[in-house]
């Protein structure tokens, strides 16, 4: 791992003494106790470290920059992926990726937005911020899928909608805002996974779910902390504070009981340690969901999803 | 009147000082910067008479623009916000919402009921711009989906005026998903076929503007209206480039295809009520 947080660094440097220990054991030279004696040390460490996150730190863990991102996911949960671009009236967006695949044996859609690791793929992917196209691509195979009876998963990763003057003049609004519609009158199963940054409407627009889960260091919130930070007090720099307000961790929204059906753990010091792990558990995941949901009828899918976000709001009447 | 103290906008110092306005009797506009007898606005629908700009006005007085003369019955008028985050800024949200509350005289950011529109049953949900900027939270998202269903179960149409900075932040993730949770039974008006009206007033964004404002079957914006998803400021950061004239007003979204028309007040209820009749096959008013 070449990317650490400030936080994940007396991690990061235990476990490289740990790892130029086990390089120096010879046949005649044995370091098995000290390695022992280092990796207990580490374990503690990274329990403390981890179990008393601030909500910050969990918002930076979910940006990380080795975290899984969708195509990872892809590559480590199913088979037969192709990929399909383009939303039939403008142009390919990169920063959201569609395709069709295989959970085992069942065909399905897969939607996700998709970052960049190296600075040229970030600017590529445009940071995982989608343009008007994405969204209307999203919605074309999300209804090929419909079209085919397939289910629809969704991992949602992105800072928001780009602010740009073409996304503005090409309608973001009304593109995120017919997703939201059209994804509420799916007949086929919808099942969301927030594995990052669950960034405002632009998250929103592939996360109308009949399921919808948060991976453990994932965050969600109607604006991003910084975004929050400028508008309350104008200056970003107070990200801080705003994601403490904001109570935007999957602890916090799960506390609330009516926005997500589970928080998925990850591996020990989260899934960026282990892409192949998190994965794994994101699989069993989706197909305990999908089993459940396969035998909801069409009807009942759409009026499964409908309650699910009805019974969104905390109100005094 | 709360659209007159809204006039602190960007006026430049010097020139504030020398123009003295009693309060109230004079009005500068937001727009063309005239000064104008503020009665003389009034009269003319709270509209400029030198540059045609729309004042922003309450619920109360959109209401009585559009809907025929005691025929207004309003539903969940006591539904209130609650402060479950207990979010805190420079001030606490439930301060907020108190303070707010006591200068509207009850109610939220918006205003919902039925009523008659040249005698046609119609449910309507009129946004509060002075109620927290008429932003939508749990309050906001779930009496416009129950408009949205009244219209459902009495087979009439509906119709949202907005007039909203967006989602409310104080409830964080609650006022996301409030755009899907309206959002999702306008699909079932739809499946329902019968008429959505949305109409754009000044300004409509952020999260109100991806949702319902958007998704009508007619998008109606009032002239020069700040119409769009994010703010003007975030855009301008983002790109560092100077935003081309007129961007995010209702001329330049009718220029691409975003809104269906731009119709004036004094011709709101007319036209409304004419495409309705012509949407639920109805003779046309007298
Ligand atoms: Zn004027």
């Amino acid at each position: 791992m070449q990317f650490f947080l400030d936080f994940e660094k007396p991690l990061v440097e235990l476990d490289q003494k740990i790892r130029e220990l086990r390089d120096y054991t010879t046949a005649n030279v044995d370091f098995s106790a000290d390695i022992k004696k280092l990796e207990k040390k580490s374990a503690k460490l990274r329990d403390e470290i981890f179990s008393n996150l601030t909500r910050w730190q969990r918002t930076q863990l979910a940006r990380h920059q080795v975290r899984p991102y969708t195509l990872d996911y892809v590559k480590h949960i199913f088979t037969d992926w192709f990929e399909v671009h383009g939303d039939r009236n403008f142009r390919d967006d990169p920063a959201l990726v569609c395709g069709f695949a295989r959970l085992d044996d069942e065909p399905c859609a897969i939607i996700g937005h998709q970052k960049g690791r190296d600075t040229k793929e970030k600017v590529y992917r445009n940071f995982g911020m989608p343009n008007p196209e994405g969204y209307r691509k999203a919605l074309r195979v999300m209804q090929m899928a419909e079209q085919f009876g397939l289910p629809i998963f969704t991992f949602v990763d992105t800072p928001g909608a780009f602010p740009g003057i073409g996304a503005e003049e090409r309608g973001q609004a009304e593109a995120i805002a017919r997703n939201l519609r059209e994804m509420a009158a799916l007949t086929v199963p919808v099942i969301v996974t927030v594995t990052g940054e669950g960034g405002s409407g632009g998250a929103l627009a592939i996360a109308v779910g009949n399921k919808v889960q948060m991976m453990q260091h994932s965050v969600y919130a109607v604006i991003s902390p910084e975004g929050c930070a400028a508008i309350l007090w104008s200056d970003g720099a107070r990200g801080p504070e705003a994601a403490e307000a904001l109570k935007l961790t999957s602890t916090d929204i799960d506390s609330l009981g009516v926005i997500i059906d589970d928080v998925i753990p990850e591996p020990l010091g989260g899934a960026h340690n282990d892409h192949a792990a998190a994965a794994a558990t994101v699989k069993e995941y989706l197909k305990k969901h999908l089993e459940e949901l396969k035998k909801l009828s069409p009807e009942e899918l759409v009026e499964q999803r409908y309650q699910k976000f009805r019974a969104m709001s905390i109100i005094e009447e | 009147m709360a659209w007159f103290k809204k006039s602190k906008a960007p006026i430049a110092p010097v020139e504030s000082k020398k123009v003295q306005m009693p309060a109230g009797l004079w009005t500068k506009c937001k727009n063309c910067e005239e000064i104008i007898y503020s009665k003389e606005i009034e009269r003319n629908l709270n509209v400029c008479p030198k540059c045609d700009y729309h004042f922003r006005i309450s619920a109360r007085e959109r209401i009585d623009l559009v809907i025929d003369e005691g025929s207004f019955n309003e539903t969940d008028p006591d539904m209130a916000s609650v402060d479950f985050l207990k979010f805190k800024d420079s001030k606490k949200y439930v301060d907020r919402i108190k303070a707010a509350v006591a200068k509207n005289g009850g109610g939220d950011a918006v205003v919902t009921g039925s009523g008659l529109m040249n005698d046609q049953e119609v449910v309507v949900a009129v946004f509060d711009f002075a109620f927290l900027g008429g932003s939508m939270g749990s309050v906001v998202g779930e009496k416009i989906t129950r408009a949205i269903e009244l219209g459902l179960e009495k087979k009439a149409p509906v119709m949202v005026f907005s007039s909203s900075g967006g989602a409310r932040m104080q409830e964080s993730i609650l006022s996301l998903m409030q755009m899907a949770k309206t959002s999702a039974a306008l699909a079932k008006l739809k499946k329902a076929g019968i008429p959505f009206l949305s109409v754009l007033t000044d300004p409509t964004t952020g999260g109100v503007t991806a949702s319902f404002a958007m998704l009508g079957d007619l998008n109606i914006a009032e002239p020069k209206a700040l119409i769009g998803f994010a703010g003007p400021r975030v855009i301008e950061q983002t790109i560092r480039q100077q935003l081309p004239e007129g961007f995010q007003r209702s001329e330049y979204l009718l220029d691409h295809g975003m809104v269906d028309m731009i119709v004036s007040r004094q011709e709101m209820k007319a036209r409304l009520s004419q495409a309705l009749r012509i949407f639920t096959q109805q003779a046309s008013a007298s």
